[in-house]
């Protein structure tokens, strides 16, 4: 049980290439049979890994600021460590990745009848990667997985998408291509100027505030990439819009957790006065991203694209909340995080199903299914409500927390950032109102059936997810407490001394923000 | 117990019929709702017994919600007599709706679904009366918000429907964008968002400022006057009141339940709740007044022409809303909410007569084609009558007691914009006077305008709409003479035990002419209703032509629907079609990834002839060798 719990983390991301394995072996003369042990495989190693994520959570000590099942092995060289372990600000994406897996397997289930084999191994080998890039305690690890991930990305785009998938894989690729780059730069020079690839030691590691802004810089052009902002989201509508729908769940779910992920790893702690100082750039780029995003999904024709385009608006609020360095803000951005991870998601499985049915992400080609599709339009709605920010929701929480720690900081921002809340309600339900209500008119709409069981199967625990986090988020927020605290505090402290005179009147907790009573 | 059993027994009806309608059957669904709705009524009168007439509190803890750095907040109850008045009014109007919807509804295919949204509405609002803090009180906001999006749309298959369900949820939402950001303006101010800290520390702030929007304000200013925004949303308010009217394509009892009754004045339980902050603030509290004044005639204004008959009574709540906020704003809680209860009454009774008539006629609802009906349904007659008598305020009825009350609060009182509340009060009393009169006298008597098929086959409704239409009849009858005392009269501070503040009692001497002045203007509303539609009845289009730009003005509702879509609307879809034509595809896209690509694809087309093609090997091949690359370099860099 020890040597289990001491590699808990390694065996997690062993699991899938183990279940890769076996996929590789199965053979049968009946197509069938050989596509359904495939697919049997692939999700009984999913399970297998989420368990172990409840483990994970379960051992997890909520206390404890620092990392927690660290494994730190030899790899290349005396530097280059295999290092991983999971703190507050890692454990639950770890969670998430491992808790959608299944369901991505599951929904692929029967709308996946080509490639089969290398569909799975795909999804297989981008489980083991995210787990890593969440995990990785070696910024040169981290460097791996975070660019290695997007490999199998690329492939699910480009073979398995739509008719436009090799536009959408190219246009993906040269946008991370060129954060890519820069990154690589600023962490090749992380490490010779600090002499270590260890992320815990470099958090400690003060570089020049000067040379601080321009690795800021190098890692914010990958992060806001993957995040994505404005302007550079415009791959997103693309991506999601050719890939399947397997591929939109991980993409929305967990892949653009990776740039809020860094900055909170990277940008915050290791460079503190870089942070301070770019602020202002990236709270006016995520008010850009949530006013013109929002606006721009109010007009898609395409539910696919408008929904990328929400995503969009909602990562705005996360930079916000990275940026105002509160508990309030880090922690709202990290629900929020974590709330769009189940959310798009399940949106995406919801457009995946009447795609599933009638081949067109048209949205005026839909229209009133609330008639034959009762229980689909109840989960959508749903879904939507909680997209929208519905109190009692995942939605909710995360927005709230961000937006009360972003008051405190500048009004304005909070201010900007609320609109989305009005915006958001006007595209979210505008859709709900061509898909779902109005008069069912159209005869291959009227022959759509309604939820199958396995459908169901896939959305229970996702409803029950949403519901959870917007009711009782204290099972969510408590693992984050101690290493955010540690995270601001420790960020104050390396904050050059310039800086802190500058800040000092935003830095202190909220009610010092107020000019005292007179 | 009882106050989760009072919240919760009408989530556990929502979740029966929601969930297993189906399988339960319409009747089941029903009966299950209904029930469970009507304990808590009766339950509520218990805790009115023991809270407001026993002078208690009492709070509850049901769950932690939210803890992260300095803010907590949870899932918990604060009972007092502001909570109790708010339990009675909505639980006994929604149970009063749960029965009469059996009848009301009868032909719907949809019932569970129906009764599933009622008790979550009832749920929802129950959670936003009994809030200890701000949060919760926002979820029951926004939840209610829901409910009411999901019953305009409830026959989602018209247009209109769901067009006017966008409508309500997207203006609550601006409401609630003030409202949000009052509650972190609270936050920032204060460090919590519990209602019982923030009232006992609120004091110290009274000079503090903040700085918001780049301008140092009076901090407690700011925050009233955003959360008073949010109330403005939700109880339609000049400005905010658009999405009312449109609500009335929802079938009637949720009319009468939500958009008359109960989640319309939840904006004006709030400012009630919140009294001892906005008690602070002179500035918050005279755009309250100049608001509500404003509302309460420019509403009634547009009562006088509509000739739907939902619309009229809709625009008649817009108006006596109006009353409840100028009424806060000259600082008379205690009158406020005392309207708000007996409003309660006398408007669910109204609409639900309304639906009555409604039903009467198949859903026919323009008052153009109705007159003469008292001989097919006297009963109906009688119940409008009694709440005309009501809302007009005839002694000794309800309004008589709450509406005289709130203008004389705003003779008296010397805060700024009370004179002008005053007038607008008086003057709006004539109004709602007159157009109520013009309902009944239009859809009542004189000869009948409707076909006579529809008219011949017109007829009471059953017996469970009659017994709740007799209930409230009763309320509206008594409700105010019985409550005066205790809500306004000498026993209004033990009543009200410190829930709101409640103002000096000493008696200030009214003049005759100022005290008689709402009963005049409701006599003269009466007399000249009566002339226009009894006795000279081709007056009414004779003056309508002579004073058209007048009349279409009105008819069309001040113009406030073309203006929104002219600034708001439209813009919004036309920018957003802009930045994505314009700013995605052909400045971001055109010289971002296309314009590589161009480039790129030209070398590209060379080099396919030797590789396979697919851009994704590229992809794979940079990534691996960069990685290769980095691995060599570093692993001989450690050797150095």
């Amino acid at each position: 049980m020890t040597f289990f719990q001491n590699n808990l983390l390694s065996a997690m991301m062993l699991v899938p290439l183990i279940g890769i394995f076996f996929i590789m072996f199965i053979r049968h003369e009946n197509k069938d049979r050989e596509k359904t042990n495939i697919r049997w495989v692939a999700l009984l190693s999913t399970l297998a890994t989420f368990a172990m994520s409840i483990a994970l959570w379960a051992g997890f000590d909520n206390s404890n600021p620092g990392f927690q099942f660290v494994e730190n092995y030899a790899w290349i060289g005396d530097t280059i460590r295999y290092s991983v372990g999971v703190d507050g600000i890692s454990i639950l994406f770890v969670v998430l990745t491992a808790f959608l897996m299944p369901i991505v397997i599951l929904s692929s289930w029967e709308s996946v009848q080509t490639r089969v084999k290398e569909y799975m191994i795909a999804f297989l080998l981008l489980e083991t990667l995210m787990i890593g890039v969440f995990t990785a305690l070696d910024i040169f690890l981290f460097y791996v997985f975070f660019e290695g991930g997007l490999i199998p990305m690329y492939l699910i785009i480009g073979v398995w998408g739509g008719v436009n998938r090799i536009y959408a894989s190219f246009k993906f690729f040269l946008y991370t291509l060129l954060g890519s780059v820069l990154m690589l730069v600023a962490v090749l020079f992380m490490y010779f100027k600090a002499g270590t690839t260890d992320i815990p030691t470099l958090m400690n590691f003060h570089f020049d505030p000067g040379v601080q802004n321009l690795l800021w810089l190098a890692f914010f052009a990958s992060f806001a990439v993957k995040m994505p902002m404005w302007p550079v989201h415009t791959w997103l509508p693309d991506a999601h819009v050719q890939a399947p729908t397997g591929g939109s769940v991980i993409l929305a779910g967990v892949l653009l957790k990776m740039g809020g992920y860094g900055f909170l790893r990277f940008s915050l702690p290791m460079l503190p006065d870089a942070s301070v100082h770019f602020a202002w750039l990236v709270f006016a780029l995520s008010i850009i991203a949530v006013i013109y995003t929002s606006l721009v999904a109010l007009v898609q024709e395409d539910i696919k694209k408008l929904i990328a385009y929400s995503s969009v608006a909602h990562m705005g609020f996360v930079t916000i909340g990275i940026f105002v360095f509160g508990a309030n803000g880090i922690e709202g951005a990290i629900f929020t995080m974590l709330s769009h991870g189940i959310v798009a998601s399940a949106l995406f499985l919801c457009v995946g199903v009447i795609y599933d049915r009638l081949h067109t992400r048209e949205i005026k080609r839909y229209g009133g299914l609330a008639v034959n599709m009762k229980v689909y339009a109840v989960v959508f709605v749903l879904f939507s409500m909680a997209s929208v920010g519905l109190p009692g929701t995942s939605g909710f929480i995360g927005e709230f927390l961000v937006l009360n720690g972003a008051f405190s900081y500048n009004s304005w921002v909070a201010f900007g950032a609320a609109t989305g809340v009005i915006l958001g309600a006007a595209y979210m339900l505008y859709l709900v109102r061509r898909l779902i209500f109005g008069e069912l008119d159209k005869d291959d709409v009227k022959a759509m059936p309604d939820l199958s069981v396995r459908e169901k199967l896939i959305f229970a625990p996702l409803i029950a997810v949403v519901l959870w986090m917007g009711i009782y988020p204290n099972s969510f927020l408590d693992p984050l407490h101690a290493s955010v605290d540690k995270l601001v505090s420790t960020h104050f402290a390396n904050l050059d001394h310039a800086t802190k005179v500058k800040v000092a009147p935003a830095a202190a907790e909220p009610e010092h923000t107020e000019h005292e009573a007179r | 117990m009882i106050y989760k059993a009072i919240v919760f027994l009408p989530l556990i009806g929502f979740l029966i019929a929601g969930l297993f309608g189906r399988k339960i059957g319409d009747r089941a669904s029903q009966l299950i709702t209904a029930g469970l709705v009507t304990v808590g009524a009766i339950l509520s009168w218990k805790v009115f017994g023991n809270i407001a007439m026993g002078g208690g509190k009492d709070s509850v803890h049901v769950l932690d919600w939210v803890n992260s750095g300095t803010l907590h907040f949870a899932w918990a109850f604060k009972i007092d007599t502001l909570t109790a008045v708010m339990l009675v009014v909505v639980n006994s109007v929604s149970a009063l709706v749960h029965w009469y919807s059996m009848g009301y509804m009868h032909e719907d295919p949809d019932k569970p679904r129906f009764f599933a949204y009622l008790s979550l509405f009832t749920f929802a609002m129950l959670m936003l009366v009994t809030s200890d803090n701000l949060v919760q009180m926002f979820f029951g906001w926004e939840g209610v918000g829901l409910a009411s999006y999901l019953l305009i749309g409830f026959w989602f298959k018209k247009p209109s429907a769901t067009a006017a369900a966008i409508k309500a949820f997207v203006v609550n939402r601006v409401g609630d964008f003030g409202f949000a950001l009052g509650i972190y303006g609270v936050f920032a101010l204060t460090g919590s968002v519990m209602f019982d800290d923030i009232f006992a520390n609120i004091g110290q702030f009274q000079h503090a400022t903040i700085t918001f929007l780049g301008h140092d304000w009076n901090a407690i200013t700011v925050v009233c006057v955003l959360l008073f925004i949010g109330a403005m949303g939700k109880s339609a308010q000049l400005g905010l009141h658009t999405w009312l009217p449109d609500a009335m394509e929802g079938p009637t009892p949720v009319s009468a339940l939500i958009h008359a009754a109960t989640m319309v004045t939840a904006g004006v339980f709030l400012v009630a709740r919140f009294s001892p902050v906005f008690a602070f603030s002179a500035d918050a509290l005279h755009m309250v007044t100049i608001i509500g004044a404003s509302t309460a005639f420019f509403a009634a204004t547009i009562g006088l022409v509509q000739n739907d008959i939902k619309r009229v009574i809709a625009y008649s709540t817009c108006s006596q809303l109006g009353y409840m906020f100028f009424a806060l704003g000259v600082q008379a809680y205690d009158a406020a909410i005392f309207h708000l209860f007996t409003h309660a009454f006398f408007k669910a009774l109204l609409f639900l007569g309304a639906g009555s008539v409604i039903h009467a006629m198949h859903h026919e609802q323009d008052m153009r084609k109705m007159g003469g009906l008292w001989k097919k349904i006297p009963f109906t007659m009688a119940v409008m009558v009694i709440g005309n008598l009501a809302i007009t305020g005839v002694y000794p009825f309800a309004g008589y007691f709450s509406k005289d009350t709130i203008i004389e609060a705003a003779y008296l009182s010397d805060a700024a914009g009370s004179q002008y509340a005053f007038v607008m009060g008086v003057a709006a009393a004539f109004l709602t006077s007159f157009y109520s009169w013009r309902l009944a006298f239009m859809t009542f008597f004189g000869e009948t305008r409707a076909d006579h098929h529809t008219f011949d086959h017109a007829h009471e409704g059953p017996w469970v709409m009659r017994i709740p239409l007799a209930v409230l009849a009763f309320g509206a009858i008594a409700a105010g003479f019985l409550g005066h005392h205790y809500f306004v009269g000498e026993g209004a501070s033990t009543f009200w035990n410190h829930a709101v503040v409640v103002h000096g009692g000493e008696e200030e001497h009214i003049p005759f002419a100022i005290k008689e002045s709402p009963f005049v203007a409701m006599l003269l509303g009466l007399l000249l209703a009566a002339w226009f539609y009894l006795r000279k009845t081709d007056l009414p289009k004779r003056t309508a032509e002579t004073w058209e730009v007048l009349y279409d003005f009105l008819l069309n509702k001040w113009y406030f629907d073309e203006l929104y879509d002219f600034l708001f609307v439209r813009p919004a879809f036309w920018i957003g079609r802009f930045l994505w034509k314009r700013g995605d595809e052909q400045t971001i896209d055109g010289y971002g990834p296309n314009g590589i690509a161009s480039a790129v694809a030209t070398i590209a087309a060379r080099a396919r002839k030797l590789q396979s093609g697919y851009v994704y090997h590229y992809a794979f091949a940079m990534i691996i060798g960069l990685a290769a690359f980095v691995t060599w370099f570093m692993a001989h860099g450690a050797g150095l």
